[in-house]
């Protein structure tokens, strides 16, 4: 009986060792598709990235040269560089942007009235992107809505022309295009915060300011962190914006990119320039993470 | 908080939402003024710009390329999402998150880098651009928004309806049709419906690896060049805004029919 019960469990343990468990079967699928559509292409970037190229002909000999060049020339140093503040700009604009709304949303408006507030937030966004960016070209040009407006007005007789087609522009519209993807991470941070320790605060003798910083913000900043990390890490790589209203100059390190695959007919340079972008901000935003994480250890 | 600084973020809400609208509002008010020009005072109301939509052919072909590429894409990226959702809330295994941690990588990647190691594995592997290399990058980008909503529904799925089920004396496969299909079904259909807005709008992949067919927002992009074109831009512009909200109108009421069904709040979003 002994033996018969020992041998079923080391059956049965023998069995869970090889029948793998049926949530990795399930699995399967989606991670299989991500690891040979995501990460095995960017393994073949990382490798075009030493290669070089010699019109059309892909030269497979190792070399540094790609990232030499992306890093060393001043042109693309130029555009990295500018990429990099345009997205810090942006970031910093559209959480400052949020923070307020997301604030207002969670302590001002009744909680049955917060669903129909937040798709209220979100319904801009569900216009096309594309034309989202180009109406923005529309209101800041030179025959735009603005400058037509103020000139029927009578306040300018000359169209405004530092308005469009520039760094700023860039800057404004993309704080635009983010906005509900601050207000989001930020008002969800808000809302678990537990409303007696603002009470016990007062309770305390702090003021409101005073409240807000030691309770509000730090309790906040799970939300502000993410709503930065989401703002900053796909502008930096933005590629339409820059185009549409940013002007010769305001142009960013996409659209060098893809300059490089297309009509420079240099893909390894592409591939190290995309590559070192992409190494550039995932280290600022893993700085940011720690020194985040760094202060809200920190006793205030 | 005092009455003066409540004021103060009244008005500043104010301004947000203005600034928040300005293009969604200018968007139908130039579709429909009767000027090439787009700039205030506005001169009267035409349909022309709808009209002119009518008869251009490549425009055609774009819609019908976008909504084919657009229902594949959600199909198979919500087919993927209910697999990931359903392993990752009901099983534990080894590695788990890392896997995951992949499958939801696209939704930080700059879409740029995507495109370009698409473009590099298909050229260099010789295959030539077409629709389904389109296909193949927007499941790759649907499937992690897929997977957020689908795991919020999978989440509120109790196991003991299952254990009873099987106790019943249900088969595996009668307890999955009759008791997880429809309690998940209002999250599968939110998860089809928002995978579709974003491949419909999705640019920077279509642009990388579109030959020959192209999808709608490639065409709006080859014809904001030429400022002629601009109003029926704007029309079309107009119309996708329409068609989008209804969506996402549509995705949200089943998303809440499926939390009230599973007795949850319908207070959280995941929009």
């Amino acid at each position: 009986m002994v033996q018969a019960g020992l041998f079923h469990m080391i059956l049965r343990s023998c069995r869970r060792a090889v029948a793998p468990s049926p949530g990795l079967v399930l699995i399967s699928p989606p991670f299989l598709y991500a690891l040979i559509l995501l990460a095995a292409p960017i393994v073949g970037v990382v490798m075009l990235s030493f290669w070089s190229q010699d019109f059309l002909e892909i030269q497979r000999d190792f070399t540094f040269a790609n990232y030499q060049t992306a890093w060393t020339e001043r042109v693309y140093q130029v555009l990295m560089l500018r990429s990099i503040k345009v997205a810090l700009l942006v970031t910093v604009a559209t959480v400052l942007l949020a923070f307020p709304m997301a604030y207002f949303l969670s302590f001002h408006i009744p909680k049955r009235r917060k669903q129909l507030w937040l798709f209220l937030i979100t319904i801009p966004f569900w216009t096309s992107y594309l034309v989202r960016i180009f109406l923005w070209k529309v209101i800041l040009g030179y025959n735009g809505v603005i400058n037509g407006t103020l000139t029927t007005l009578g306040i300018i007789d000359e169209p405004l022309r530092f308005i469009l087609y520039n760094q700023a522009a860039v800057v404004m519209t993309l704080s635009h295009a983010w906005a509900p993807f601050a207000v989001l991470p930020i008002y969800v941070a808000l809302e678990k915060i537990d409303r007696s320790l603002l009470e016990a605060s007062v309770d305390l003798g702090d003021g409101p300011l005073r409240r807000f910083f030691r309770i509000t913000l730090p309790l906040a900043m799970p939300g502000v962190v993410a709503a930065v990390l989401i703002v900053f890490i796909p502008t930096v790589g933005d590629y339409i914006t820059p185009n549409l209203v940013g002007g010769p100059n305001g142009l960013m390190i996409a659209n060098m990119i893809e300059v490089q695959f297309k009509k420079a007919n240099n893909d390894p340079l592409g591939a190290a320039l995309a590559l070192s972008a992409m190494a550039l901000v995932g280290t600022m935003a893993l700085l940011f993470i720690w020194a985040t994480r760094k202060y809200l250890r920190s006793p205030s | 908080m005092s009455i003066r600084s409540s004021a103060l973020l009244s008005l500043y809400v104010g301004f947000f939402l203005i600034f928040l609208y300005a293009p969604t509002l200018l968007l139908p008010l130039f579709a429909f003024n009767d000027s090439t020009i787009v700039a205030f005072p506005l001169s009267g109301f035409t349909t022309a710009w709808f009209a002119g939509l009518l008869d251009v052919p490549a425009l055609h072909e774009a819609t019908i390329n976008s909504l084919a590429v657009a229902l594949t894409s959600a199909v198979l990226a919500t087919c993927l999402g209910i697999l990931a959702a359903r392993a990752t809330t009901r099983y534990r295994f080894r590695l788990m998150h890392g896997m995951l941690g992949l499958i939801m990588l696209p939704m930080v990647l700059p879409e740029m880098i995507i495109a370009v190691a698409f473009l590099v594995v298909i050229l260099h592997l010789g295959f030539s651009l077409s629709l389904f290399s389109i296909i193949l990058g927007h499941v790759l980008l649907c499937t992690p928004f897929s997977v957020a909503i689908l795991r919020t529904a999978f989440q509120g799925l109790d196991h003991n309806y299952e254990d009873a089920s099987t106790d019943l004396g249900y088969s595996r496969w009668a307890t999955f049709r009759l008791i997880i299909v429809p309690m998940v079904l209002p999250g599968v259909v939110a998860s089809l419906l928002i995978s579709f807005t974003i491949s419909l709008d999705e640019f920077i992949i279509a642009f990388f690896l579109s030959g020959t067919e192209t999808t709608l927002p490639v065409y709006i992009w080859g014809q904001l060049r030429f400022p002629q074109r601009v109003p029926n831009v704007l029309a079309l512009g107009t119309l996708l805004l329409a068609i989008s909200l209804g969506l996402m109108i549509t995705a949200e009421f089943f998303r809440r029919r499926g939390l009230r069904k599973l007795g949850l709040s319908t207070q959280e979003s995941v929009l």
